[in-house]
């Protein structure tokens, strides 16, 4: 008998079913002696205990029942799960553009795991847009699965095949593409693609869920449809994040994709834009822009892919007390690249200068960004700034710790002269660094203050 | 209607009664609960989309919602609400208070306890909760409560998050606020083992009294809300929902009954006029044109705002419109509901019909429209009218339920209404609803949580009844202590203190009444404090009339604590008193004379109240007076 046959039961729950030849799927009657329990038998999932089986009643409710007192198992038949969305065929009408969906995984296409009772990636897009039919309004969709991983198992494997992907579809000439993505990272695979996919005539518009489609006030309809729109009929040829603005169901934000971080472990609206404000608005009527200094649509297919990447890179959070070992592991395993991430205005303790000092004459790649997010390094004000500036600590102006790692990738990927590497990491590709941030680039109210009060009480969180 | 009618029809009910626990903080989250407030601080717009179950199917209560493509605002206030109920943060783990008394409940309804419990996610797209699902587990199963001489069997005992309470709900937009959201309570599913309307509510108030007695549950509006499920041979198990009340319940229950029986007889009606779910016909047409110019006010208000008009014709219905459904309700309010919740025309009317009697287009209108969309004598006509959209719907859904009347009584939830009719509130959902919650691991419920349990159960409300009836509690007084969380502290007052029972029973039901009436909260008293006070009584520290102020001063000052009372005065010093009291009336001139005696006990008991048995103060007041004269 398969593993399937049985699925995620193990020890005591396992013997218990086999012993009465019950598959998974049996609609059965579970006798326990004192009570009877009739239901289908589902799979289990792996990471729980040995000691119970799980029974969907007929009321649609599931209960684990403890194998040990299961006394007997009356099979009357079998219902297996097909969870699948009818999937429709997306109409086609020459008069509107075509888009592009590729697809990375996340919880923008999810569903039910049963081995680990968790959400997969495992809707197809196809799939998807047959749940969402609103988005034959837009355009004409196409769609292609590149990877089917969580948003934490992406890695420069994955940032490579999608500016790949994303450089052939601008040769066949779609008027916008669309990334499905997790949103723990997308703002990483947003800086890879900002640097890798260069001079894109068309907008490519990265999107995700922090709902997943499986519930009914998911984000992911109107995320899709605010992406889709945006691919479709914007100007804005840059590579974006498209999330919910507020977490109310009314507008998207369009992010810079280099200027943009998940600043909520798990609201709608934990995209923000910072040091700067978002590039536009989207809902599903219009597209409103909120700056006009972003790169404008064009006909031609001049997009330039450089997918270089070096992986011996890190990123070192510093906390006080740091020890220098910390430095020394990453130059010891040979690492070419380190980002700090500073305090204030990029510091860290002077225990770690022989460390940075060691590094320096081992031609490794040091830069300084602030892990206060807003704001800019600035490492002449503090004696401390200037002598790790000695040490050939760079800062990087305002570039956020994230995107500071991965243009370090890539600029290691492309040459290892530091001076050249050097010339990379500061001249701004697409707004990583700014020359100047705006009085509204750093806005975090503070709610109790009656101003902000009455701002939340006017208008929809 | 007698038991042998309800026979005949084959009448069969259950109850689904949701009952809030007494918990200090909700289920799946650390707010505090039974707090509310109108005043709220934000607003949060949602949209719901219906979603596979985990068998892979759509539920139909789900679909129905997706077409009603509504605008839900939550109102959410800091204080009540916080990222959990908003759906922008996953839950926190089971409240243990909550699940333990769901546990307790599910014990005394001698249940099965369920050994691994699961969170299900039940679908709720009408948007009473924001995530568009009910967070709600089983947690035991089986179970009977006795009545008359049989037993009812209970199905099943859930623990699950409250919902919103709904603000207003007009045309596209449905507003909630969000305080209640997440307050745990139990659902009790009985089977559908009551025969007659007053059965059900017979039973209804056993369960009540069962879950009361644990002293764990609240009270008062709005903490229980009864579903109740109907059927009659050959009709369909509805569902009445959130009926407030259990003195409802009989004229609910007899209304729906009669509903599906005359709803089945109208199917007959239909048989013989050869129209089945396979021969009915219906055709919509545009009839705006037609009646752009008319006076009917309904119509030609909604034309100045560019809406428009459709006609249905249903083949072979003619008159059946006016079908009796229930008391002085007709078939038309069925489609008519359909047409005010599925199409979100609520303004009343939004349906007429060529069956109507009462004066609504004119006639030689009536006979234009016939005409232009081919109605032919034996035909009704109904006519809709609205924007677009929803005219769209309205037409779909008249066609819908007017072909359900040949198939029979479709299933549904309905609202139970004020004058004990019911009306439609939405598609009855299945098990298609349920979903696995992927946020929160199953959860064992241990041996030792059980017996742990069991060692404090409450005895039943009902053999508290029969031992204060050999105490002889008054008689009024039985039910309400037998069922008050108090009931704990009398039997020890009575078994521990050797209190007398009726006393303590006073103290204990009648005195909280009297200090309510006095705009004292008693809720507010420490059973603690309680105690103290009856072992002070005990201990001769104050009198038997004198409870009743310490009490009041225990609740305002917030501790029960002697020095703030006069000590009790011994009876011998009565007369004492009475006499200089006397002296001091003596100096009053009297109005009426006649009155001497109630005057002087009046001063006499501002005096003493509180320290001495009234009824002696008024009894030594009489003889001092006699001896006067």
């Amino acid at each position: 008998m398969g593993d399937e046959s049985y699925k995620g039961y193990k020890g005591k729950a396992l013997d218990a079913l086999k012993n009465f030849d019950a598959l998974v799927w049996s609609d059965v009657v579970v006798d326990t002696g004192k009570a009877k329990y009739k239901g289908i038998i589902l799979p289990r999932s792996e990471t729980a205990d040995q000691f119970h089986v799980v029974l969907k009643l007929r009321s649609g409710y599931n209960i684990g029942v403890l194998a040990d007192s299961i006394k007997d198992i009356q099979i009357n038949g079998r219902k297996e799960a097909h969870y699948k969305i009818p999937e429709k065929a997306f109409p086609y009408d020459p008069v509107k553009p075509n888009v592009k969906l590729l697809g990375t995984g996340g919880t923008i296409a999810s569903r039910l795991d049963y081995r680990t009772g968790a959400v997969i990636p495992a809707f197809t897009p196809g799939e998807l847009y047959g749940s969402v039919p609103e988005l034959a309004d837009i355009c004409n969709l196409e769609t292609e699965k590149l990877y089917g991983v969580f948003s934490e198992n992406m890695a420069p494997e994955q940032w490579i095949g999608t500016a790949i992907a994303i450089g052939k579809e601008i040769e066949k000439g779609v008027q916008g593409i669309v990334v499905g993505h997790g949103t723990d990272t997308m703002h990483h695979t947003a800086a890879a693609l900002s640097f890798m996919v260069q001079n894109s005539p068309v907008p490519i518009v990265m999107v995700g869920s922090q709902r997943s489609s499986d519930r009914p006030s998911s984000d992911a309809a109107l995320n899709l449809m605010h992406s889709v729109k945006t691919a479709a009929e914007s100007d804005i040829a840059e590579v974006l994040v498209c999330m919910f603005g507020p977490t109310s169901d009314e507008y998207g934000l369009l992010h810079r994709g280099t200027r943009v971080r998940k600043m909520h472990s798990s609201y709608r609206s934990t995209f923000r834009t910072i040091g700067e404000i978002p590039v536009a608005m989207v809902s599903r009527d219009k597209i409103t822009p909120l700056r006009t200094d972003y790169k404008q649509r064009r006909s031609d297919k001049m997009v330039k892919i450089n997918t270089a990447f070096e992986e011996k890179v890190s990123i070192v959070y510093y906390y006080p007390n740091m020890k220098p070992d910390i430095i020394d592991s990453l130059i010891d395993n040979g690492y070419k690249g380190i980002v700090i991430a500073g305090t204030g205005l990029g510091h860290v303790n002077k225990p770690l200068y022989p460390a940075l000092k060691r590094a320096q004459e081992k031609n490794i790649a040091v830069y300084m960004t602030v892990q206060t997010l807003w704001g800019y390094v600035q490492m002449y004000v503090y004696d401390t700034g200037r002598d790790m500036m000695e040490l050939g600590v760079i800062p990087t102006a305002n570039m956020l710790p994230e995107v500071a790692y991965i243009k370090l990738g890539w600029a290691l990927g492309q040459t290892n002269d530091l001076e050249l590497v050097k010339k990379i990491m500061l001249t701004p590709i697409n707004g990583e660094i700014t020359e100047r941030e705006p009085s509204n680039g750093y806005l975090i109210y503070q709610g109790g203050i009656p101003e902000v009060e009455e701002f939340i009480s006017k208008h929809r969180k | 209607m007698t038991d042998e009618d309800y026979k005949t029809v084959g009448f069969k009910s259950g109850l689904e009664i949701h009952q809030q626990l007494l918990t200090e903080k909700k289920l799946f989250c650390r707010c505090p609960a039974g707090k509310y407030n109108h005043r709220f601080d934000a607003e949060i717009l949602r949209h719901m989309r219906p979603t596979l179950s985990e068998l892979g199917e759509y539920d139909g209560t789900a679909l129905m919602e997706f077409k009603t493509k509504k605008d839900i605002i939550y109102h959410i206030n800091r204080e009540t609400v916080c990222t959990y109920e908003m759906d922008d943060t996953p839950p926190f783990e089971i409240n243990d208070q909550a699940l333990d008394i769901a546990l307790e409940i599910g014990m005394l309804y001698r249940c099965s306890i369920i050994d691994e419990i699961h969170i299900a996610r039940k679908q709720y797209l009408d948007g009473s909760i924001p995530t568009g699902f009910q967070r709600t587990s089983i947690t035991s199963v089986d179970g009977i409560v006795p009545y008359k001489d049989r037993e009812i069997e209970i199905i099943q005992l859930s623990i699950e998050e409250d919902s919103c309470r709904e603000v207003s709900d007009y045309g596209h937009k449905r507003v909630y606020i969000a305080d209640r959201l997440g307050m745990p309570l139990i659902e009790t599913v009985t089977a559908p083992d009551m025969k007659n309307p007053n059965e059900v509510a017979e039973v209804g108030k056993i369960l009540s009294n069962i879950v009361k007695s644990t002293g764990k549950v609240r009270t008062g509006a709005g903490a229980a809300r009864e579903d109740v499920n109907v059927s009659v041979t050959g009709g369909t198990r509805i569902e009445i929902k959130g009926v407030p009340s259990l003195k409802r319940i009989p004229l609910l229950t007899y209304n729906e009954a009669m509903r599906q029986w005359n709803l089945l007889r109208l199917r007959e009606e239909l048989k013989k006029r050869n129209i089945t779910s396979d021969t009915f016909e219906s055709h919509t047409f545009d009839i705006t044109r037609i009646l752009r110019k008319t006076k009917y006010q309904p119509i030609a208000n909604s034309l100045q705002e560019e809406k428009i008009i459709n006609a249905v014709i249903l083949r072979g219905f003619k008159g059946l419109l006016n079908w009796q459904t229930q008391t002085e309700t007709y078939f038309s309010k069925e489609i008519s509901d359909r047409v005010r919740v599925i199409a979100c025309l609520s303004n009343l009317p939004n349906i007429i019909h060529s069956d109507s009697t009462s004066e609504t287009i004119s006639i030689a209108e009536w006979q234009k429209v016939k005409k232009a969309i081919s109605a032919k004598d034996e035909d009704t006509v109904v006519i809709v009218w609205g924007s677009e959209m929803d005219v769209h719907t309205a037409t779909k859904e008249i066609a819908i339920r007017a072909k359900e009347a040949a198939i029979g009584v479709p299933s549904e939830t309905r609202q139970a209404l004020k004058d004990g009719t019911t009306g439609f509130e939405r598609i009855l959902p299945g098990p298609d609803r349920m979903y696995p919650d992927t946020d929160l691991p199953p959860k064992r419920i241990t041996t030792d949580r059980i017996e742990r349990i069991k060692a404090n159960l409450p005895e039943y409300y009902w053999e508290r009844e029969k031992w204060y009836k050999e105490l002889k509690v008054p008689a009024d007084l039985i039910e309400p202590l037998a069922i008050s969380k108090l009931a704990g502290l009398f039997k020890h007052a009575v078994t521990e203190l050797g209190i007398d029972a009726k006393l303590a029973a006073k103290v204990l039901i009648q005195y909280p009444k009297r200090l309510r009436k006095m705009k004292v909260e008693f809720d507010s008293i420490d059973e603690e404090v309680m105690l103290a006070l009856l072992r002070a009584y005990k201990q001769c520290l104050i009198s038997k009339e004198g409870i009743l102020y310490a009490m009041h001063d225990a609740i305002k000052y917030g501790v029960f604590d002697l020095d703030n009372l006069p000590p009790p005065i011994d009876e011998k010093d009565i007369p004492h008193v009475i006499q200089y009291t006397y002296a001091e009336l003596n100096r009053k001139s009297l109005h009426k004379k006649e009155n001497i005696g109630k005057v002087l006990c009046g001063m006499v008991m501002n005096k003493v109240r509180g320290r001495v048995d009234g009824t002696f103060v008024s009894k030594a007041v009489s003889k001092f007076i006699k001896e006067l004269k």
